[in-house]
C-alpha cells in the first residue's frame, strides 16, 4: 500500500504522479509473473484525513484477503512440507 | 527521339497527351490485366502499370506492361526504389527495355508500413531522384553508373511524379527542378482537386521555365462519391481536396454522385487543357477503368492521334 | 548513447528455464543512462525473476553485478574469477556488451535481457529518440545538422516524399518529417542552395552493408 498526497498538492510538485507511474510499473510486473497485480495499490489523501486513511487501509486489507495467500508463500509452505523429517509415516 | 515511345512522339508533335493507369492484380491471372486493358485501349497514348502501390503485393509491373503491350497498348513502367537495390534496378531496367517497354516512371514507393507486409525490410539504396539520373546515364551515355560500358543502352522516356500539394509547398517547384536536372523528360502529377493551388504551383514552375524543359501531365482522379472524397482527404497523406469540391458532389443524391464525379472530372480536364505549360493529362480512374472512354471522350480528347 | 528496451519478462523466464544459478550483469555505460541496464535495473530484474521463479516452485540463485562497461575487456575480466560457478549469464547491456561477454567466456551461455535499440538522445526524461544509424559517411554539414538517413523513414537524399503532411511523416503521427526539419533548418541558416543540388548515390559500403566494420588507430596501438 503506497500513500501519496492528493493530486495537485504534492510538495515536490509532481512527485506523487511519478510515484503513481512507478507503482503502475510494479503493478504490471506483479501481474506478468503471476504474483497478482492486486497486491500493490496506491492511494492519495491529505495529512488531515485520518478517517479516510483507516477506510483505505481496511479496503486494502479486504482486497488482499480476497486474493488469498501469496503464491510465494504457497510455494514456500509446499517446499517446507517436502523436507524429509526423518519420521517413518508408512 | 530519346526513346521512340508513342508517348514521346505524341508529345513531341505537340498533341495534348493522355495517359491512364492499370493496377496489376493480386494474383497470377493474366486475364484480369487483359480485361482492364480492353477498357483502356484506344483511349490513351500510354498506360502506367503500377509497381506494388501502397506496398500491397501485386503482379510485377514489368509483367503487367508486357501483357498490355500484347493487346496493343503502349506500356509505361512504374518503378519504385523501395524494393530493389541499384543492382536489381539496373537489371530490371535492362530487362524492361529488352521487352520493348519504352516509358518509365521513377518513384520512391509508399512506405511498406501501409501494405500487407509491414515487417518487410525496405531498400531505398538510391532515391527516385537518383533513379532518374541513373536511367539517363544508362540511356544517354551507354554506361552503367559504375562507369562500365553497356552492351546496348536501355531506351526509356523518363518520367517522374510530383505532388504539388504535399508539404512544405515552397520546395515543391525546386524539387521538380531537381528532377528535371536529374534527367526527367516528363512528369505526372498527383491527382489535382485544388485548382487554385495547382495554378500557383504552375506559375512558379513557369517562372523557372520548367514547363519548357519537361512535359507536365496533370493528374486527375474522378470521384465516385462524396464518401470517397472525404476518405481520400482524410486518409491519403498529401491529398488536397477543397471543401467546395466535396460539397459539389455531396449535394447530389447518392445515385447521381458518380455521374457528377465524371462531369466534374471532364470539366477539370477541359480547364487543364487550356492552361499554359500543361502537356497532357494522367487519368487515374482507380478501379473504374470502364469510365475512361466516357471521361476522355467527354473532354474531347478522342480519338488519340497516331504519330509516325 | 545506445538505447534499448527490456525484453518481456515472459521471454526472459523462458530463456532461464534450464538454469537455477545465474549471473545477472548490468553495465554502467549507455544502458545506465537510458535506464534499461544499470545497477538499479539489475536489482529490479533480479527481484522480479526470484519472485517469479519462487512462485512457480523453481527457485533461482542470481548473482547481481554491474560492470563499468561490458564493451571493454578489462572490465569483463573482473567477472572471470566467478563466472564458471554459474550456469549462465543474463546480460542487460547492449548487444555489443552481451556479445563481448560471450566472446570472453566461451563455456558459459550468454542470454540477452534487453532488446538493443538505436543511437539516440534523451529528448526529455523518460523519452529517447533515434539520431544516428552509424552509416560511416556523415553528411550533416549539408543537411542543416539533421540526418536524412536516420530522420527520413525512406532515407531519401532528395526529400521530402509526397507523404509529408504539415511537418509529419506518413509513417507515424508521432514522427516529424525529417526533410521538413532539414528544410526549415537550411532556410534558417540561409543554406537552401544545398537543397537545390543533386547528391551523389550514397556509398552504403561504409555502413553495415560492407560487412562488420572495424576501426584501427595505429597511433593508439
Amino acid at each position: 500500500m503506497i500513500m501519496g498526497c492528493l493530486e495537485g498538492n504534492c510538495h515536490f510538485v509532481n512527485g506523487n504522479f511519478r510515484a503513481r507511474a512507478r507503482v503502475q510499473r510494479v503493478h504490471n510486473i506483479l501481474e506478468k509473473i503471476n504474483i497478482g497485480a492486486g497486491r500493490i495499490r496506491m492511494f492519495n489523501l491529505s495529512a488531515g484525513e485520518g478517517a479516510k486513511f483507516a477506510a483505505y487501509a481496511n479496503e486494502f486489507v479486504d482486497q488482499i484477503q480476497e486474493l488469498g495467500p501469496s503464491p510465494i508463500n504457497v510455494a514456500r509452505k509446499k517446499e517446507a512440507k517436502n523436507v524429509p523429517t526423518g519420521e517413518i509415516t508408512a | 527521339m530519346k526513346s521512340g515511345s508513342n508517348l514521346e512522339k505524341v508529345l513531341a508533335a505537340g498533341h495534348f497527351s493522355v495517359t491512364a493507369e492499370c493496377g496489376p492484380p493480386r494474383g497470377a491471372d493474366p486475364d484480369v490485366v487483359r480485361k482492364k486493358a480492353a477498357l483502356v485501349k484506344g483511349n490513351v497514348d500510354a498506360c502506367n502499370v503500377t509497381d506494388n502501390q501502397t506496398s500491397v503485393v501485386r503482379m510485377s509491373s514489368t509483367a503487367g506492361c508486357v501483357l498490355i503491350k500484347e493487346v496493343g497498348i503502349e506500356p509505361l513502367l512504374q518503378m519504385v526504389v523501395r524494393d530493389r537495390n541499384r543492382i536489381a534496378l539496373q537489371s530490371d531496367l535492362l530487362g524492361a527495355s529488352a521487352l520493348g517497354i519504352r516509358n518509365l516512371l521513377c518513384l520512391s514507393g509508399d512506405h511498406q508500413k501501409f501494405g500487407d507486409d509491414p515487417q518487410a525490410k525496405n531498400v531505398f539504396d538510391i532515391d527516385s531522384m537518383q533513379l532518374i539520373h541513373m536511367v539517363k546515364t544508362m540511356r544517354d551515355e551507354g554506361i552503367f553508373p559504375s562507369g562500365k560500358k553497356l552492351e546496348g543502352a536501355p531506351q526509356f522516356f523518363i518520367g517522374c511524379a510530383v505532388n504539388p500539394f504535399a508539404d512544405p509547398f515552397e520546395i515543391r517547384v525546386p524539387r521538380l527542378k531537381l528532377k528535371v536536372m536529374a534527367g526527367a523528360d516528363f512528369v505526372q502529377t498527383q491527382c489535382i482537386y485544388n485548382m487554385d493551388k495547382f495554378k500557383t504551383y504552375m506559375d512558379l514552375a513557369k517562372k523557372e521555365g520548367l514547363h519548357e524543359k519537361v512535359k507536365i501531365l496533370a493528374g486527375v482522379t474522378p470521384l465516385k462519391s462524396a464518401g470517397m472524397a472525404k476518405f481520400m482527404k482524410k486518409m491519403v497523406a498529401g491529398m488536397d481536396i477543397p471543401d467546395a469540391v466535396i460539397k459539389r458532389i455531396a449535394d447530389e443524391p447518392k445515385e447521381k454522385q458518380a455521374q457528377k464525379g465524371i462531369e466534374m472530372c471532364i470539366e477539370q480536364i477541359q480547364e487543364l487543357k487550356e492552361m499554359e505549360g500543361i502537356a497532357g493529362i494522367h487519368v487515374m480512374a482507380i478501379e473504374w477503368e470502364e469510365k475512361l472512354n466516357e471521361i476522355i471522350g467527354g473532354a474531347g480528347l478522342l480519338p488519340r492521334p497516331i504519330v509516325e | 548513447m545506445i538505447t534499448g528496451t527490456p525484453k518481456p519478462i515472459e521471454e526472459i523466464l523462458q530463456m532461464l528455464e534450464p538454469y537455477d544459478n545465474i549471473v545477472l550483469a548490468g553495465c554502467f555505460g549507455c544502458v545506465t543512462v537510458c535506464r534499461v541496464g544499470g545497477e538499479k535495473e539489475v536489482e529490479v530484474l533480479a527481484s522480479t525473476l526470484r519472485l517469479a521463479r519462487e512462485a512457480s516452485g523453481k527457485k533461482i540463485t542470481i548473482k547481481e553485478v554491474c560492470l563499468e562497461r561490458q564493451c571493454d575487456p578489462e572490465y569483463i575480466e573482473t567477472m572471470r574469477p566467478y563466472v564458471e560457478d554459474y550456469q549462465a549469464v543474463l546480460s542487460i547491456a547492449c548487444g555489443a556488451g552481451i556479445q563481448f561477454l560471450a566472446e570472453k567466456f566461451t563455456t558459459t551461455p550468454l542470454l540477452p535481457g534487453i532488446n538493443t535499440g538505436f543511437l539516440g538522445v534523451t529528448e526529455r526524461q523518460g523519452e529517447w529518440a533515434e539520431r544516428c544509424q552509424g552509416c560511416g559517411d556523415c553528411v550533416l554539414h549539408l543537411t542543416g545538422g539533421i540526418c536524412p538517413v536516420t530522420r527520413c523513414a525512406k532515407s531519401l537524399f532528395h526529400g521530402p516524399c509526397g507523404g509529408s503532411a504539415k511537418g509529419i511523416c506518413e509513417v507515424d503521427k508521432s514522427v516529424p518529417c525529417g526533410w521538413q526539419l532539414i528544410i526549415d533548418r537550411l532556410k534558417a541558416l540561409n543554406q537552401m542552395d544545398n537543397y537545390c543540388k543533386l547528391k551523389p548515390y550514397k556509398g552504403w559500403n561504409s555502413s553495415r552493408d560492407g560487412g562488420p566494420r572495424r576501426i584501427v588507430r595505429e597511433d593508439m596501438i
